[in-house]
Parts: structure tokens; C-alpha cells; sequence
């Protein structure tokens, strides 16, 4: 069993979850997914084998609340529905946009393993036993999503 | 390899960081559904006192632990880990009632506690001297031979001692209020300045 008081556990790894959150979903399911992984942690916690990497940890429950908060939101969504925080009169001039979209447009494990990576700073080793991949193909799927993510604002739109 | 650092870089801002009041509401309501789903096994709050923050933290069952400033917060939340479960969330809820209690108490408007406690943290002849403790009144002192008598053990005067040192709530199980029978204060988990400031705010010394 754990020798960690819970609420050390949130203290310290609140924030990673939520970057991870929000970069699965957008900012208001974020919140959800977030209570709803902090929840399900708290539940297992007494389980968890003290040997675990707990943002790891964390970072799965994560993403599978975040996959279930999706799913939740596509059988409620009304087909012609815009998304709310995305303002098409938007000029974004950052490019902030093109990138979000692009990380949206990532392919599931490309984008699982970008978020891993660079979100929530997991190790190769850690990443690739979470994602039940090879250390070597989680390398490569983090590299094509980045090459991916610079070309959305490295280059003029093709639109 | 720089571009790469670029682009990570503009990643997290876009995706950005949650602000503290954000986080700070979503544990609030973490702990308020952990409570409500049966699975916040103890929550805890440090409430402001004249002789300094105390940490007060309850079970389902009631108050389990009240510990002094000088314990420290980490350590005593660390012991409880181990002791009772690691499933530890601050929430005000469940540490209301002592917090008002508690506050009463130090404005001299209250005698006695009247709270669920969970005594899980003590057995065998410790338990039968916390378990008497609340007897003594308010405004009263015992001895500790006295004490040893009342929990039926008048040779056991030292293990006496021993459960008072390690009452795991102090101010609501008062073992303040037991003295040596030379009338000198002896000692207290708090200090001896908090047994001696605890007394004379009942009054009796």
C-alpha cells in the first residue's frame, strides 16, 4: 500500500493532469476528466504497488477518463454542432489554432505518445509500457507527431 | 532538434497551464465527491488557534487525530497514511463541527466536546485511560496515580504517563488536565506552556 498521503499525490501532479486533460479534449471537458481521474485514482489508490511511476499512473487513468468523456460528448452531440471555443471569425494570427487542430488531427497513438512525451514528461521506457508499445516505436510515433504539429504553423495553410 | 524544442515549446502554451483558483476549486469539489462516494477514508484541516494551527483530521466513523504545530503537518499525514489509509484529502466538511468546537473552546464558551471520535490509534490499557480522560471536568485536574486508579491499574502510574504522551487527541480528550501528584504540571505533547495556557483558560491554576 502507499505511505503517500493522497492529496500529496494531487498537490504534486494536479497540473500535469490537467495539461493532459486539455490537450485530450478541450478546456471545459478538461474539468471533468480531471475530477473523474482524480476520483477513479483515489479509489485504486490503496492498490497501487509502491514501486509505480504515479504520474504514469496518472497520466493513463487520465486518458482513459478523457477517451470516456469523448465518447460521452459524441453520442450527446448534435450533428451540425460548432465547437464553442473555436470562433470561426477568428483570424489567429498566432497559429495557435492550427496547432490545436493539428494536434486534434494526430492520429490516436501519435497523439497519446506527444502528450506522454512532451505534456506530461514521462520517460521513453514508462511511455512505451503504458501505451504497450516498443520503446523504439514510441520514439518514432512521438517524432512523425511533432513533425506533424511544426508543419501546421510552419508553412502557409493549404486550405 | 531546436525545431523540435520550438514546437514543443508552442504546444504547451497553446494547451497553457491551469490557474491556481482553478485547481484549488477542483480539489474542493474532488474532495466533496470522495466524500459522498464512500471513499475519502480521512480528511483533515489545520484550524487557527491561541496556541497555534492545530491539524484535525476525521474518519468516516469521527476525529481521529488532533496533533500540535510542532508535530508537523507532513508527519503526522504521513503516520495516518500508514496507520489508518492513504486515501488523505483537505476538506473542510467533515472537520466542521471540531473546527466550531474547537473555537468555542478557546473563547471560553465551551466546556466540553461533543464529537464523534474514532479512537483506532490507541488499544489495549492506553484506550481504558482515554477512554476515562474525558471525565475529569473542565476547570479540574487528576493526578496521575489518581488517573491509574480510575482505569483500574493504581500501580500502572507511568503507563499512565505513556497513554497522555501519546493521546492522539489532545484539547478533545483532556489529557491536559492530568497533573503529577507533587501538583507540579509534568509534561505534554504540546509543550508545558500549553498545558500551563490550556489550565489557566479553565481556570484552574
Amino acid at each position: 500500500m502507499p505511505d503517500r498521503p493522497f492529496e500529496e499525490i494531487v498537490e504534486e501532479h494536479g497540473s500535469v493532469v490537467m495539461r493532459v486533460c486539455r490537450a485530450l479534449l478541450g478546456r471545459d471537458d478538461a474539468q471533468d476528466a480531471w475530477s473523474e481521474a482524480f476520483l477513479a485514482a483515489l479509489r485504486a489508490y490503496p492498490d497501487l504497488r509502491p514501486d509505480s511511476n504515479v504520474r504514469g499512473w496518472l497520466v493513463t487513468i487520465a486518458h482513459r477518463k478523457a477517451i470516456d468523456v469523448l465518447r460521452r460528448r459524441q453520442r450527446s452531440a448534435t450533428p451540425a454542432a460548432e465547437p464553442p471555443d473555436r470562433p470561426t471569425e477568428d483570424p489567429d494570427p498566432t497559429g495557435d489554432d492550427d496547432l490545436r487542430a493539428a494536434l486534434d488531427a494526430l492520429p490516436e497513438r501519435q497523439r497519446a505518445t506527444v502528450v506522454y512525451r512532451y505534456l506530461a514528461d514521462l520517460p521513453y521506457p514508462e511511455i512505451a509500457a503504458r501505451l504497450e508499445t516498443t520503446e523504439a516505436a514510441a520514439r518514432r510515433s512521438a517524432a512523425d507527431g511533432i513533425a506533424k504539429l511544426r508543419a501546421s504553423y510552419g508553412k502557409e495553410p493549404s486550405r | 532538434m531546436s525545431n523540435d524544442t520550438n514546437a514543443v515549446a508552442r504546444l504547451r502554451t497553446v494547451i497553457g497551464e491551469p490557474d491556481v483558483a482553478e485547481l484549488a476549486a477542483l480539489r474542493q469539489d474532488l474532495a466533496a465527491r470522495a466524500d459522498a462516494d464512500g471513499v475519502l477514508d480521512l480528511a483533515y484541516r489545520t484550524v487557527d488557534t491561541p496556541i497555534g494551527p492545530l491539524l484535525v483530521a476525521a474518519t468516516p466513523v469521527g476525529l481521529v487525530r488532533v496533533a500540535f504545530e510542532r508535530e508537523r503537518e507532513d508527519t503526522v499525514l504521513a503516520e495516518l497514511a500508514v496507520a489508518v489509509s492513504p486515501r488523505i484529502l483537505r476538506s473542510g466538511r467533515r472537520t466542521d463541527a471540531v473546527a466550531r468546537e474547537l473555537d468555542e473552546y478557546f473563547a471560553g464558551r465551551r466546556r466540553q466536546f461533543d464529537l464523534p471520535v474514532d479512537l483506532q490509534l490507541v488499544h489495549g490499557f492506553r484506550r481504558t485511560v482515554i477512554a476515562h480522560l474525558p471525565e475529569i471536568p473542565y476547570g479540574t485536574t487528576e493526578t496521575y496515580a489518581e488517573v491509574a486508579r480510575a482505569a483500574g491499574s493504581p500501580a500502572a502510574v507511568r503507563a499512565v504517563g505513556t497513554a497522555c504522551g501519546h493521546n492522539p487527541l489532545p484539547i478533545v480528550v483532556p489529557c491536559h488536565r492530568v497533573i503529577r501528584s507533587d501538583g507540579t504540571i509534568g509534561q505534554y505533547g504540546g509543550g508545558v506552556e500549553v498545558k500551563s495556557a490550556l489550565l489557566a483558560l479553565e481556570g484552574s491554576r
